[in-house]
C-alpha cells in the first residue's frame, strides 16, 4: 500500500507553476522540507495547492487556513470520508495547534502523513485521530462513541447497542495488551504491527490506498 | 407452531392410530427448538407464562410422579401442580401415565424437571396433540393459521377487550413467531438437498444403455424409454404426471430378473405398477421404496447388475484410453457414494413404513422448485405450506450434480478427489461454544459496516482456523457466504480480512467444495488484477489451497486464473531491477511465490499444464529457479516436476537449461525442495540428452549422497526414481559405481515401501546392463532380495524386477544363484500373470537365464506344465509377449529333448508351427523387436527349427513370412552370409521357398 507512486511526483510536476511565479507568503524555510517525506516541489505544489483551497472555500475569516467545514469538504471530496465524527477528529488531528483552523504548514505536514507517511507516521496518526480527550488513551466510551454507527440497525435499538458493545469487548479484548480497559499507544502500536488490518481500526481515517493514487488526479481537477 | 409441524415435519405415514414422528435431523431440529422455547418461555414471558390453554395438551408421560418437587401435590400415582386457574383447577394433573397441562408455564416447568428426557417429553406431547395451537387459543385461532398474516389474529383479538385476551393476543403472536422460526429452520434444511434432475437421470441411463446388451459381460439385457418423446425441460413423463416430480418412466431388463418399470422422478426412483397390459397405459402407482437413484435402484433390484457392475469396472480399468477411464470411474464413485448413502439410510431409516400417497409427490415439487434459484422467504414458505406429512427418507437424494461434476474431470491424480461425506454438525451434538461466539461474528459481518467488519474479521480470525469444529463453524452458521461476497467489494481491508480466514480454513477439503461451490474462485481469481501485493498474495494462496481437486482446478482455468498467476510470476522479474529497494523486492518475490504455489496446485491437471504453457509459463518458472529462495524454489520445481510429464515439457526444461538450476537445488538443505527436484529429473530424465546433461552437471553425485538418507520416504521414492531414470544412461550406471550408489541400492532392496523399491529395482535392472554392475551386485547379494521380489504382486514393481534379474542372469555365476533359488521357477510362474507387461518382461527375463543356465534343457524340463504354458503364450495378441515369448522358445529349442516336446505339446505340428511363424511375423512388423531378435539372438535357432520342420514349405507359413516383407527375409539373408553352414543352408532353403510361392503368387496374378 505504500509504494511509492511514480505518478505522484508527475502529477504534482505538471501542476506546478513556474518558479518565478511562485510566491510563498507562509513562512516555510527549505529546511523545512526535511520534516516532510516530499520532494521541493512537491510540497511546493501542495502549498499552492493550499492556496487554490483556502481561496475556494473562505477567506473572509483568515487568509492562511482551512477551516473545519471546508477541511472536512476536502476529505469528504477528495479522500471519500463519510464519518462526520471522524472527519472531526482528523481535522483535530490536522490542526496542532488547535486554532481551529488548518494552515499551510499543518496542511503539508498532515498530507505527508496522508499520502507518503511511513507506518510508523500512519501509527501515530491514527492514535491520534482515535483519542481525543488528551489523556493519551482510547477509552472504552471514546471506542463505543466511534463504533456506535457500525452497525446497520438490527431489528431493535437495543440489540444494536449490544451489538456495539460487543465490538467494543472484541476490540479491546484484542488491543488492551495491558488490561486497563483502555488502549494506550504502546496497546495500539503493538496490536497494529502484529496485525496492519487494525490500523484504521476504528473506522477510516486515512485515505483508501487506491483514493491514495487517484485523488492527485481529483485534486487537480477541482483547480 | 401450526404451520410448521403440520407441514416440515416429517410424520411417518402410518395412516391408522396416532403417527409418529419420524426420527429425522430435521424433526430433532423443530424438537429442539420447540423445547428451547418452550422451556425459556417462563422467564422470558412471565405474564403470558400463566395463560389457561382452552384445552389441556394431554399425552402419556414416562415422568414418573417422584420427579416432581416444589409447588406440587405429589402423591404416588398422581401429582397436581400448587398453581391452579381461576376455578381451582390445577394447571398440571399427572395420572400415570397420563398428563394434561394448560399452561405454557407448567409446560416449562415441566421440560426442566425432565432434564435429560425433555425431547422425549415434547415428542410424545406433539404426537398425541397433533394441533397443539388449537388447543392453546381455540378453535377460531386455528382457522386464522392459514394465512401467516399476524393482522388476522390482532384482528381477532382487538375485538374482545377484556384483558385476558390481551395476553392471549400476546401468547398467539409468540406462537405465530417460533412457528415463523421453525419453518425458517426447516427451510434451512430442506435447502440443503438436492435432488434428481432430468439432466442427470437422462446421463445415468444414457451410461447404462451403453454397457447394456446381450451376453454376460453386459451389466443389463436393455434399457429404454417407454416414451421417445422428450419435452423441452428434457423430462419424458406426460405434463400432468410432471406435475408430481416424475421424469420419465424406464424399462428395464436386467439379466436375472424379469423387465422392471420404473419411474425415475425428482424424488428419485422407484418401481411403478408396470405397463397395463391393453392399452400400454403405466400404472403410476408406487409399488417399491424410493432409491436415491437408477443404479442403486438396479443394484437392490437385481444381483448381477451390481456383481457386472462391478466386473465392468475392474475390466475398464485396464482399459488404457482416458475416456475410458473417467467413465468407470464415475461408475465408481456412484457406487461407492451409493453404498456409503445406503448403509447411511438404513441407518437412520430403521424399517420405514411404506406407501406414501401424494405427499411424496408434492414434496418433491417444491423441492424441485427449491433447486431452481434463490427465492425470497415469502415463496418459500408458500412452498413449505403446500407440503404435507410425508414419510421420505430424510436423508434425501444427494447432489447428482456433485458426481457429475466429478465424471467431467479429467486429470492424472485423484488424491482427494474422493467427495468427502459432507459432514454437518450433528442437530444433536453439544455445539462448542466457539459456534456461537462464531456466529454472532458472522453476524456482526453482515450488519457491520467497513469498520465493524474489520472487527469481526480480525476477531475470526483468532480463532483456531486450523481446527476443524470452526472450520465447520463458519461454514453451517452461513460464514462463508459473507466472506465470499466480502471478496466482491471495493473494501480492500474487508477481503484481505476474509482472505486471512478463507486461506486457513481452506485447509479443510468440505471447506474447498463449498467455497467452490459458492464460485469463490472467480471472485479470488479477479483479485488476483489488483494493484495490492498482499491482495494478490492471499488470493493466490487461497486459491493453492482450494485448487486441491479437480473441479476446482478446471474452475480455475475457465475463469482465466491461469493468465493471471502466470503474470504474478513475472512480478519478481520485472522489478528485479536494481533500482528498486530489496522491501519491494521481497514483497514482489512473495507475490510469485504465492502463485508460484497456486500454479503447483493446478498444474495436477493436464489441461492446466498445457495453459500454464501457453500463458508463457515455462521461461517464467525457469527464471524463479534461479533465485535462492527456499520456500520460492518448492512450489516453482513442485510445478515444473508436474508439468515435466507432458512432452512438450521436458523438450521447453532442456531448452531453458533448467536441468543446471535442477541439480543445483538438489544441494540444498530442504527436504521438500530435494524432493521436488529430483521428482523433476525423474520425470526428465526419459530423454537421453536429459540424462547427460544430470550427469555434466554434476547431478549423479548429490543423488547418490541422497541415497544414505532413508528416513524420508516420499524423498526417497523421489531420488530413487531420479537414479533409475538417469542409469538408463551406461555412462550414468558407471558414475553411479563410482559413487558407490550400487551397493546403497542393493541395501534399499528391503524393508521399502513399494514405491521406493519399484525405482530401486528399475535402477538396478538399468545399471545391471553393465558387467562391472552386475558383477557388484552379486557380491553385495542382492540376486537374494531380488528373487524374493519376484513373489509380489504390483505389475510395476515385478516388471521392473523381473527387468533386473534378467540383466543379472546375463551372468553364468549369477545365473547359478539364482537358478538355485529358484529364480527360474518364480520367472515361469509370472507367465501366468495377467498383465501383459509382466508376462512379456517375464518371458525376456527367462532368454537370458535359459542361455546361461549350465543345464538348461533339464531345468525346463523340470518344471511342470512350463512348456505347455509358454506354448499357449503364443496364442497371445500382445505384440510384446509374443516377441518375448518366441525368444524364450527360440532359447529353448537349442535343446532337441525340449523341442520335441514342443512338438508334442502343439495340437499338431502345423499348429504350431503356423502360431511361430505368425508370431515371427507379427513381431517382426514392429521395428523393435526385429533388432530384439537379433539381440537375443534368436532367429537362428528359429529357422533352423523352421527348416527342421520344413515349415517353410508350408504355403501359408510363407505368405506370413513373406507379408512381413523385409523384416524376416532381410534376416535370413544376413544368415546366409552366417559361418554356420546348417543354418545358411536352412535360411536360403526357406527364401528360395518364399520366393518361389512369390512367383506363383505373380503368376496366378498375370494369367
Amino acid at each position: 500500500m505504500s509504494k511509492p507512486n511514480p505518478f505522484l511526483s508527475l502529477e504534482f510536476s505538471i501542476l506546478l507553476p513556474p518558479t518565478h511565479f511562485f510566491l510563498d507568503p507562509t513562512p516555510l524555510s527549505h529546511t523545512d522540507f526535511s520534516f516532510f517525506t516530499f520532494k521541493k516541489s512537491e510540497v511546493e505544489c501542495l502549498i499552492r495547492l493550499f492556496h487554490s483551497l483556502v481561496e475556494r472555500a473562505n477567506v473572509r475569516l483568515n487568509n492562511f487556513g482551512l477551516d473545519r467545514n471546508a477541511f472536512r469538504a476536502i476529505l469528504h471530496s477528495v479522500f471519500g470520508m463519510t464519518d462526520d465524527m471522524l472527519m472531526n477528529r482528523v481535522f483535530f488531528a490536522f490542526d496542532k495547534d488547535n486554532d481551529n483552523c488548518i494552515n499551510a504548514k499543518e496542511w503539508v505536514k498532515g498530507l505527508s502523513v496522508f499520502l507518503r507517511g511511513t507506518f510508523e507516521e500512519k501509527l501515530k496518526f491514527c492514535f491520534e485521530v482515535y483519542y481525543l480527550n488528551g489523556d493519551g488513551y482510547i477509552s472504552q466510551e471514546e471506542i463505543f462513541d466511534m463504533l456506535k454507527n457500525s452497525l446497520h440497525q438490527q431489528s431493535s435499538e437495543e440489540e444494536t447497542d449490544e451489538g456495539i458493545r460487543e465490538l467494543v469487548d472484541i476490540t479491546l479484548k484484542k488491543m488492551d495488551y495491558d488490561n486497563d480497559g483502555k488502549i494506550s499507544f504502546a496497546d495500539f502500536e503493538k496490536a497494529v504491527k502484529e496485525d496492519k488490518l487494525l490500523l484504521e481500526v476504528f473506522g477510516p481515517c486515512l485515505p483508501e490506498a487506491k483514493v491514495e493514487c487517484q485523488q492527485l488526479k481529483l485534486v487537480k481537477g477541482t483547480f | 407452531m401450526g404451520v410448521a409441524l403440520t407441514r416440515s415435519a416429517q410424520w411417518t405415514a402410518a395412516g391408522y392410530g396416532t403417527r409418529t414422528l419420524e426420527i429425522t435431523p430435521l424433526n430433532e431440529v423443530i424438537l429442539k427448538e420447540i423445547v428451547m422455547f418452550v422451556e425459556s418461555f417462563i422467564y422470558k414471558h412471565p405474564q403470558e407464562a400463566k395463560y389457561v390453554f382452552v384445552e389441556p395438551l394431554e399425552w402419556k408421560t414416562n415422568l414418573d410422579p417422584s420427579a416432581f418437587e416444589s409447588g406440587y401435590i405429589v402423591s404416588e400415582t398422581t401429582v397436581k401442580s400448587e398453581e391452579v386457574d381461576k376455578d381451582g383447577q390445577p394447571l398440571l394433573f399427572l395420572s400415570v401415565p397420563h398428563i394434561k397441562i394448560r399452561s405454557l408455564g407448567q409446560l416449562s416447568r415441566l421440560l426442566l424437571i425432565a432434564k435429560d428426557r425433555k425431547l422425549k417429553e415434547a415428542q410424545a406431547c406433539i404426537e398425541a396433540n397433533r394441533d397443539p395451537v388449537t388447543k392453546i387459543l381455540g378453535l377460531d385461532y386455528n382457522t386464522v393459521k392459514e394465512d401467516t398474516s399476524t393482522v388476522n389474529i390482532l384482528d381477532k383479538i382487538t375485538k374482545d377487550e377484556d384483558p385476558e385476551s390481551e395476553i392471549k393476543m400476546k401468547v398467539g403472536m409468540l406462537l405465530k413467531q417460533l412457528d415463523l422460526h421453525l419453518l425458517n429452520h426447516s427451510l434451512k434444511h430442506i435447502s440443503l438437498q438436492i435432488c434428481l434432475n432430468p439432466t442427470t437421470v437422462k446421463n445415468d441411463i444414457e451410461l447404462l444403455k451403453h454397457f447394456s446388451g446381450k451376453g454376460e459381460q453386459t451389466v443389463l439385457e436393455s434399457i429404454d424409454y417407454t416414451s421417445d418423446y422428450e419435452f423441452s425441460n428434457g423430462c419424458r413423463a406426460p405434463p400432468w404426471r410432471q406435475i408430481h416430480g416424475e421424469i420419465c418412466y424406464v424399462l428395464v431388463k436386467p439379466h436375472d430378473v424379469e423387465t422392471l418399470c420404473v419411474t425415475c422422478s425428482t424424488e428419485g426412483v422407484f418401481l411403478n405398477g408396470g405397463k397395463t397390459e391393453d392399452e400400454g397405459e403405466i400404472n403410476y402407482e408406487r409399488k417399491s421404496e424410493i432409491y436415491k437413484d437408477l443404479v442403486t435402484f438396479l443394484k437392490e433390484k437385481s444381483a448381477k447388475f451390481s456383481e457386472n457392475m462391478s466386473k465392468q469396472r475392474k475390466r475398464e480399468e485396464r482399459k488404457k484410453e482416458r475416456k475410458e477411464k473417467e467413465k468407470k470411474k464415475r461408475e465408481k464413485k456412484k457406487n461407492e457414494k451409493k453404498k456409503r448413502e445406503k448403509k447411511k439410510r438404513k441407518k437412520k431409516k430403521g424399517e420405514k413404513k411404506k406407501g406414501v400417497g401424494e405427499g411424496n409427490k408434492s414434496k418433491s415439487k417444491t423441492k424441485q422448485n427449491k433447486t431452481k434459484q434463490k427465492r425470497t422467504t415469502g415463496e418459500y414458505l408458500l412452498i413449505l405450506c403446500t407440503l404435507s406429512p410425508l414419510a421420505s427418507p430424510g436423508s434425501c437424494p444427494k447432489s447428482a450434480e456433485k458426481i457429475e461434476e466429478i465424471l467431467s474431470d479429467s486429470s492424472s491424480e485423484n488424491e482427494e478427489d474422493e467427495e468427502p461425506p459432507d459432514r454437518r454438525q450433528e442437530a444433536n451434538a453439544d455445539l462448542p461454544s466457539e459456534y456461537w461466539q462464531i456466529q454472532k461474528l458472522v453476524k456482526y459481518l453482515k450488519g457491520g459496516n467497513q469498520t465493524a467488519t474489520v472487527i469481526a474479521l480480525r476477531s475470526m480470525k483468532d480463532f483456531n482456523l486450523a481446527q476443524e469444529t470452526c472450520q465447520l463453524a463458519i461454514r453451517d452458521v452461513g460464514g462463508l457466504e459473507v466472506l465470499i461476497n466480502l471478496l466482491d467489494t471495493d473494501e480492500v481491508k474487508c477481503k484481505i480480512g476474509s482472505l486471512k480466514i478463507l486461506k486457513e480454513i481452506s485447509h479443510n477439503p468440505q471447506i474447498r467444495r463449498n467455497i467452490v461451490d459458492l464460485g469463490g474462485l472467480p471472485v479470488m481469481v479477479n483479485i488476483l488484477d489488483s494493484p495490492h501485493k498482499s491482495l494478490k498474495c492471499l488470493a493466490a494462496e487461497t486459491i493453492a489451497n482450494v485448487a486441491k481437486f479437480r473441479r476446482a482446478r478446471r474452475a480455475v482455468r475457465h475463469h482465466g486464473g491461469i493468465t493471471k498467476l502466470v503474470a504474478l510470476l513475472d512480478c519478481a522479474q520485472s522489478s528485479a531491477k536494481p533500482a528498486q529497494s530489496s522491501l519491494y523486492d521481497a514483497r514482489d518475490v512473495e507475490v510469485a511465490r504465492c502463485g508460484a504455489l497456486a500454479l503447483w496446485s493446478c498444474s495436477k491437471s493436464n489441461a492446466n499444464k498445457e495453459a500454464i504453457r501457453q500463458a508463457g509459463g515455462i521461461p517464467l518458472l525457469a527464471h524463479l529457479l534461479k533465485t535462492s529462495h527456499e520456500n520460492m524454489l518448492i512450489p516453482v520445481v513442485g510445478t515444473l516436476q508436474e508439468c515435466a510429464s507432458e512432452e512438450n515439457y521436458r523438450a521447453a526444461i532442456k531448452a531453458e537449461r533448467i536441468i543446471e538450476n535442477l541439480v543445483k537445488n538438489l544441494n540444498s538443505e530442504n527436504e521438500q525442495l530435494q524432493e521436488q527436484c529430483a521428482m523433476a529429473i525423474y520425470q526428465c530424465a526419459e530423454d537421453k540428452e536429459t540424462r547427460d546433461l544430470v550427469r555434466l552437471h554434476g547431478g549423479l553425485k548429490p543423488l547418490a549422497s541422497l541415497l544414505n538418507n532413508t528416513d524420508n520416504k516420499e524423498r526417497l521414492a523421489a531420488v530413487t526414481g531420479a537414479i533409475w531414470k538417469c542409469s538408463i544412461s551406461k555412462e550414468n550406471a558407471t558414475k553411479f559405481r563410482e559413487y558407490e550408489a550400487i551397493e546403497t541400492l542393493v541395501g534399499l532392496l528391503t524393508d521399502q515401501p513399494e514405491e521406493v523399491l519399484v525405482n530401486v529395482v528399475g535402477a538396478l535392472g538399468e545399471c545391471c546392463q553393465e558387467y562391472e554392475n552386475r558383477v557388484l551386485v552379486r557380491k553385495c547379494g542382492g540376486l537374494q532380495p531380488l528373487v524374493n521380489l519376484l513373489v509380489g504382486i504390483n505389475q510395476t514393481l515385478l516388471v521392473n524386477v523381473t527387468k533386473a534379474v534378467g540383466a543379472c542372469a546375463v551372468e553364468p555365476e549369477s545365473m547359478m544363484i539364482i537358478d538355485r533359488l529358484d529364480g527360474v521357477r518364480l520367472l515361469w510362474s509370472l507367465l501366468k500373470n495377467p498383465h501383459p507387461d509382466v508376462k512379456a518382461s517375464a518371458a525376456w527375463a527367462l532368454c537370458p537365464c535359459i542361455q546361461n543356465a549350465k543345464d538348461a534343457g533339464e531345468m525346463v524340463r523340470c518344471l511342470v506344465g512350463g512348456l505347455e504354458l509358454i506354448v499357449n503364450l503364443l496364442k497371445s495378441d500382445n505384440k510384446e509377449v509374443l516377441a518375448s515369448v518366441c525368444a524364450v522358445i527360440t532359447n529353448i529349442a537349442k535343446d532337441q529333448e525340449n523341442l520335441a516336446v514342443i512338438t508334442d505339446h502343439g495340437v499338431n505340428n502345423d499348429k504350431l508351427r503356423r502360431h511361430l511363424a505368425e508370431a515371427i511375423s507379427r513381431c517382426c512388423m514392429w521395428g523393435r523387436n526385429r533388432v530384439a531378435f537379433g539381440e537375443y539372438k534368436a532367429v537362428a535357432p528359429l529357422v533352423r527349427y523352421l527348416k527342421s520342420n520344413d515349415l517353410s514349405e508350408d504355403v501359408d507359413n510363407c505368405i506370413t513370412i513373406h507379408e512381413n516383407g523385409n523384416g524376416a527375409v532381410k534376416l535370413l539373408l544376413g544368415m546366409i552370409g552366417s559361418s554356420d553352414h546348417d543354418l545358411q543352408e536352412a535360411a536360403a532353403g526357406c527364401i528360395s521357398n518364399i520366393r518361389r510361392l512369390a512367383l506363383a503368387i505373380d503368376k496366378a496374378r498375370y494369367t
